[in-house]
């Protein structure tokens, strides 16, 4: 079953040397044990746009965007066996958050991908 | 939380886990088989208390600390030499001692010692079926249980399996070995032949009852990734990867909606998936790369990539899948290899150049009882209307199909050919008068 992590945070605290690389040591355990498929961070909102239909009418943002309370800040893809296991692998993702970067708060949401692949 | 619930929360901790506990142990222990034994054990005693004292916060370093202890009674228990037995237990120590360093889970490159316990497992010592238990057992982390559902046989013939193949492994003191030099590759084509065993296993379920089934498909493709990843420069693994990967692209144009199977060039192609196929390219390519355009994995691979190219099956390039047969042929001498070439040619050539090739088969006693043959013959001979014998031979394949909608197909491609056998004898008829 594969499985996207999307975290997200109403913090712009920058990661810690410290949480990066023992992120980057998780990235790097979990793609040799085959199962991490994808990650990325992704920028400050700033940098970004949004296209949006409201009423019909389709319009395109530049930002700010002030209504914006909690950002996605990364990803990941995961093939797991089941959502248990997913639930097991974010807890251990966010547990580094918890003990290397000290304040922060946010949310690591999993969400199962729609069948249609193996 | 029911039971159920529980143990399978547990479980899944265990897995996230795993990897990393059995290449520990496996270090300290210098002997994979016991150290297998150590991790189940340490789930055993997570199942036994979690459920009254709850997960606790660094699961990872209980489960380690758990089956460290069971390594240290384990070494006290059996007499093993003094001093092999005090180097070991001073390793111990060290390693109690860093246990309460939080980051020391993630410290570890397991790669080495993953290659090692993957090429265990995967010893050409073992017979096929131990391997691809033990590879299951051990790399992937699936229960007995699991790999008995996934492979559709009683858990006691797995486990009796997996024991079996364990005692193998330290009776003839190879429970801790990494192949070197020339012995490598031969040790890694025994690894990648358990990979598309099990992956094959997986494909051929299409849509079982049970998930586990078709599940064996992303278990090979995991292990797939984590070889590429660890043996970057071995251009087989890549190519393997991308073989698999090619193939699993078409897991949804496979069966309609009743779950019969639909052959390739009858699929709907808008349902292969194309991030999927480029993934697999883009594997192959790096095969390619490496030098190993002319491996028996990267020509199966760039055979399916022809077909995974075709925008329709009107399009299929035939001379470039004929000729990567050709190819294949030459590295992997085997009889099915060339019926497929004879499809291909057909197809390429003409049903009179594939049919030669299919008729030089006849006499090879491998395929004495396969039924690909005389439907493969049925369907050239039909193509050059001689629909009398490719009746007899779509007949032969039908009494030879094990399975019972291949059967009922090859019955019906039968019927059709007798068929139009008495309609062209009418027509002649006709006009002679």
């Amino acid at each position: 079953m594969k499985f996207m992590f999307i975290v997200k945070s109403a913090h712009s605290m920058a990661p810690s040397p410290a949480l990066l690389e023992a992120m980057h040591k998780l990235a790097n355990r979990e793609i040799k044990a085959g199962r991490m498929l994808d990650n990325g961070g992704l920028m400050p909102i700033a940098q970004g746009a949004q296209v949006r239909i409201i009423d019909g009418q389709l319009s395109v943002l530049d930002g700010p965007f002030v209504e914006a309370k909690e950002v996605v800040g990364g990803y990941a893809v995961f093939e797991l066996h089941s959502k248990e296991e997913a639930v097991a692998s974010a807890v251990e993702f966010m547990q580094l958050h918890k003990d290397f970067l000290p304040g922060w708060e946010g949310t690591c949401e999993l969400r199962a991908f729609a069948p249609g692949g193996p | 939380m029911t039971a159920a619930d529980a143990h399978r929360a547990i479980l899944a901790v265990w897995r996230i886990e795993q990897p990393r506990l059995i290449t520990r142990l496996a270090r300290l222990l210098r002997d994979v088989t016991l150290a297998e034994d150590l991790t189940q054990e340490a789930l055993l005693a997570a199942l036994e208390q979690w459920p009254t004292t709850g997960v606790p916060e660094r699961p990872g370093a209980w489960l380690m600390a758990t089956a460290k202890h069971r390594a240290l009674d384990h070494l006290r228990r059996g007499r093993m030499l003094e001093r092999k037995h005090e180097l070991i237990a001073g390793d111990l120590n060290e390693e109690q001692q860093d246990m309460s360093d939080l980051d020391s889970s993630l410290d570890d490159d397991i790669g080495d010692e993953f290659l090692r316990l993957i090429f265990t497992a995967c010893h050409p010592r073992l017979s096929r079926e131990a391997r691809t238990a033990l590879a299951l057992r051990m790399i992937c982390g699936l229960t007995t249980e699991e790999i008995a559902r996934a492979y559709l046989l009683p858990e006691a013939t797995i486990a009796q399996r997996i024991v079996r193949a364990k005692r193998t492994l330290s009776e003839s003191g190879l429970a801790y070995e990494t192949p070197r030099g020339e012995e490598l590759s031969i040790r890694l084509s025994s690894v990648l032949e358990v990979v598309y065993l099990i992956f094959n296993e997986g494909y051929t379920a299409a849509r079982g009852q049970d998930w586990l089934r078709p599940q064996l498909c992303n278990e090979a493709l995991r292990l797939g990734r984590m070889l590429t990843s660890i043996a970057p420069h071995e251009p087989e693994a890549h190519a393997l990867l991308g073989l698999m990967e090619l193939n699993a692209s078409r897991a949804a144009a496979r069966t309609d909606a009743a779950g019969e199977p639909i052959l390739m060039l009858e699929q709907n192609r808008a349902l292969w998936d194309q991030i999927q196929i480029r993934r697999g390219m883009r594997a192959l390519e790096r095969a390619r790369e490496l030098g190993g355009a002319g491996g028996s994995y990267a020509l199966q691979a760039a055979i399916v990539a022809c077909h995974a190219e075709a925008g329709t099956a009107a399009a299929t390039d035939w001379p470039r899948i004929a000729e990567f047969y050709a190819g294949l042929a030459a590295v992997a001498c085997s009889p099915i290899v060339e019926l497929n070439r004879a499809v291909a040619v057909g197809m390429a050539e003409g049903p009179e150049a594939g049919l030669a090739i299919a008729d030089r088969l006849l006499r090879e006693p491998a395929l004495k009882a396969y039924h690909l043959l005389p439907s493969v013959r049925g369907d050239l001979l039909y193509k050059l209307g001689r629909y009398e014998a490719a009746g007899a031979a779509f007949a032969t394949a039908a009494a030879q199909a094990g399975n019972q909608r291949e059967h009922d197909l090859l019955k019906r491609r039968a019927a059709e050919a007798a068929g139009a056998s008495s309609a062209s004898v009418s027509a002649s008829g006709a006009r002679q008068t």
